[in-house]
């Protein structure tokens, strides 16, 4: 779960992490008015989503009045932001985080990461701040140096002197920079997280160190040990559909295509995207309706699917193991019925009490075309589509 | 033979008196899995479906003499649960669950490093089965054939499509490992190749990858420079968008190299023959049994 930037800096705070002063403003109002408390003569007006590369979209303003900090405030609010993270449809900003300005004399980066191949928590520096990791590491793999954190020992001196030595900082520095070592790996483990990132990490001209952006996932399936974070999750940023997905246990994902799919079981879901597309189609959308799915989950599953304008054409692609076939073919026809399906509907089942599913399909008088395997199904669907 | 589990698993249930676990426990015993007990704390002395039900692993393990345990314990205490099973130096644990905070799979998998002896296969995975010996796990046990082929994969239904495809050609598996869609895993691509290369029982190998971390990748190297046998592979995900979680945990192309075309590449420079599409399983892998 993404949390925004304010959400993340206030997280950190607690964790003794130093980041500026700032105010949250849902209107142009507020925003003067906090720029106003604050004080002083430079203020950042930033634009809260959840993406990065939000100065490069002109979501990062620096005001230097509080005339503009409202020109701002008015420019970014309520405006669509479309950067390298949003996909071209952007993300609309409703909140503001202005914060005081500061003189930055060098830009690092620290991000904490749990790394697959070893399974430990990892730290990672390097000296190339404020620009994105993943290009620093495609680039330049060398300037990022990394350190596993022992998950008996947790945290230990030796990991900040590897980092502070990395990004060159002096001894006066580097105990400041321990209280950030500290506090985002205390951060990362004691909330659960995915991946923690201040980028850039600032050393101020009066050698002051400064978390300047900071971001936060959250491992979902932690959430429950941590009311607090689960109550940071702004469901504006998430697909409506995905989230009415979720309740149902559906896991869903919206795409571009025009063929509709049904699938138990996340890789078999995959699966059947990509024989689709080997077949000259694009699906509509990944839909995974689970191990146990009820027939109550597979008609809002026909639903959700149909919501979406461009489905052509519908492929239900079902391997039974705990789940069996005929209670599948019952669920498939009591949706096709509650939502009067206009579009085509081919159906693979395989597995458990195939033969009693595909007898209750063909007996249901719909309009459904019977696939014997994967590629049959895949092949039939695509004409559908096409045919439509 | 064939690897992990066979007719000598004595198989205890942790989490057996809940729903799932008796289902499943069912499940594996109608296939023929001996199935000698399970463990829910609090309700130690009592007999559930005729199995004797334990407080602790510890105490099931020395009664029942169990060399294998499949953990049906809900996501918040599943962790808690493998690492009672691994203080029990039980061989062979096999975590059904999904849903399992990864941090705490930080901590399961540090255990594991200490007690070489114990292997974890999932969590988030369907189980592992030798068709026609013994089966622990969620998949339906009639799709398979007992024969010479095993099968490694990343995702459940995948895996019986593999099976599918097999068993209607008429070529049978040896064992068939489910590891799970986590990115944390008890059990990798590299060490069940490893148990296939070395097992008489199995000539051939199905290896079913994702989307996501480079397990294929490696796995992939480790099959140009050890294996022995024929390996068919499939990366799942050619049509996934950069970005998005494809329902596994693990499956989320971060970068160019975790994408399906970057390891369907590298798996064909590493002289794995290919099935580019997921209905081709069994074709491809009977081919490579004729060369």
């Amino acid at each position: 779960m993404n949390v925004h930037e304010y959400q993340a800096k206030e997280l950190m705070r607690k964790f003794g992490i130093k980041v500026l002063n700032g105010a949250v403003a849902k209107t142009v109002d507020e925003a003067v008015k906090g720029a106003e408390k604050l004080g002083g003569k430079v203020w950042v007006v930033k634009a809260q989503i959840h993406a990065g590369g939000r100065g490069k979209a002109g979501g990062v303003k620096l005001a230097k009045s509080l005339d503009e900090v409202k020109t701002y405030a008015s420019q970014i609010l309520h405006s669509t932001l479309v950067t390298h993270q949003t996909g071209p449809e952007g993300k609309k900003v409703n909140t503001l985080l202005i914060e005081e300005g500061c003189n930055i004399a060098k830009e690092f980066y620290l991000g904490i990461v749990l790394d697959r191949n070893t399974s430990k928590v990892t730290f990672m520096a390097s000296r190339e701040g404020g620009v994105e990791i993943e290009e620093v590491a495609h680039k330049n793999p060398d300037a990022i140096v990394k350190v596993a954190v022992e998950p008996g020992a947790g945290y230990q001196p030796y990991i900040g002197r590897i980092l502070s030595n990395a990004l060159g900082l002096d001894a006066a520095q580097s105990k400041e920079a321990d209280a950030f070592y500290k506090g985002l790996y205390k951060l990362y483990v004691e909330s659960d997280c995915s991946i923690a990132e201040i980028n850039p990490l600032v050393l101020t001209g009066d050698n002051q160190m400064i978390a300047l952006d900071a971001k936060l996932n959250f491992d979902e399936n932690a959430l429950f040990r941590h009311p607090d974070i689960a109550a940071y999750r702004d469901l504006t940023e998430e697909s409506a559909k995905e989230v009415e997905a979720s309740k149902y246990g559906l896991s869903y994902i919206e795409l571009d295509g025009n063929i509709g799919c049904l699938v138990n079981g996340a890789g078999l879901a995959m699966s059947t995207l990509d024989i689709i597309k080997l077949h000259g189609g694009n699906a509509a959308n990944f839909l995974d309706v689970g191990g146990g799915a009820t027939k109550e989950a597979v008609e809002q599953a026909f639903r959700i699917i149909l919501s979406d304008p461009n489905v052509k054409a519908i492929l239900v692609n079902i391997f039974g193991g705990i789940m069996k076939c005929d209670i599948i073919a019952e669920g498939v026809i009591a949706a096709a019925k509650a939502v009067s399906l206009k579009v085509p509907l081919v159906v693979r089942l395989e597995g458990t009490n195939v033969e009693l599913g595909k007898k209750i399909l063909s007996e249901s008088g719909l309009a459904i075309t019977a696939a014997n395997d994967l590629g049959d199904a895949a092949v039939k669907v695509v004409a559908a589509a096409k045919g439509a | 033979m064939a690897i992990l589990i066979d007719k000598n698993t004595r198989l205890i249930t942790i989490g057996i008196t809940g729903k799932q676990g008796t289902f499943h426990t069912k499940g594996s015993e109608a296939y023929g899995t001996k199935v000698v007990g399970g463990v829910t704390p609090g309700k130690g002395g009592t007999v559930h479906e005729g199995w004797p039900v334990f407080n602790t692993v510890k105490e099931a393990v020395k009664t029942t003499e169990a060399n294998a345990a499949m953990v049906f314990v809900p996501p918040p205490f599943a962790a808690d649960a493998i690492l009672e099973c691994i203080e029990a130096k039980l061989p062979i644990i096999i975590c059904i669950t999904e849903g399992i905070p990864i941090l705490d799979m930080v901590k399961v998998k540090d255990a594991l490093s200490r007690n070489p002896e114990v292997r974890l296969i999932g969590p988030n995975c369907p189980g592992v089965i030798t068709p026609g010996q013994c089966k622990i796990g969620i998949m339906p046990g009639h799709i398979h054939l007992p024969g010479r082929v095993g099968i490694i994969s990343r995702s459940g239904t995948l895996t019986y499509e593999a099976v599918g495809q097999l068993t209607a050609r008429g070529i049978g598996q040896s064992t068939c490992v489910g590891i799970g869609g986590d990115p944390v895993n008890g059990t990798n691509f590299i060490d069940v190749l490893d148990m296939f290369n070395r097992d008489p029982d199995t000539d051939a190998v199905i290896m079913i990858g994702e989307i996501g971390g480079s397990a294929e990748t490696d796995a992939a190297r480790w099959i140009k420079k050890n294996m022995k046998k024929p390996v068919v592979g499939f990366i799942a995900g050619a049509a996934a968008p950069k970005g998005k979680r494809m329902g596994h945990a693990g499956a989320l192309i971060s970068g160019e190299d975790d994408t399906a075309a970057a390891k369907f590449k590298v798996l064909e420079e590493c002289g794995i023959a290919v099935a580019k599409s997921p209905a081709d399983l069994g074709k491809t892998l009977e081919s490579v049994l004729k060369k």
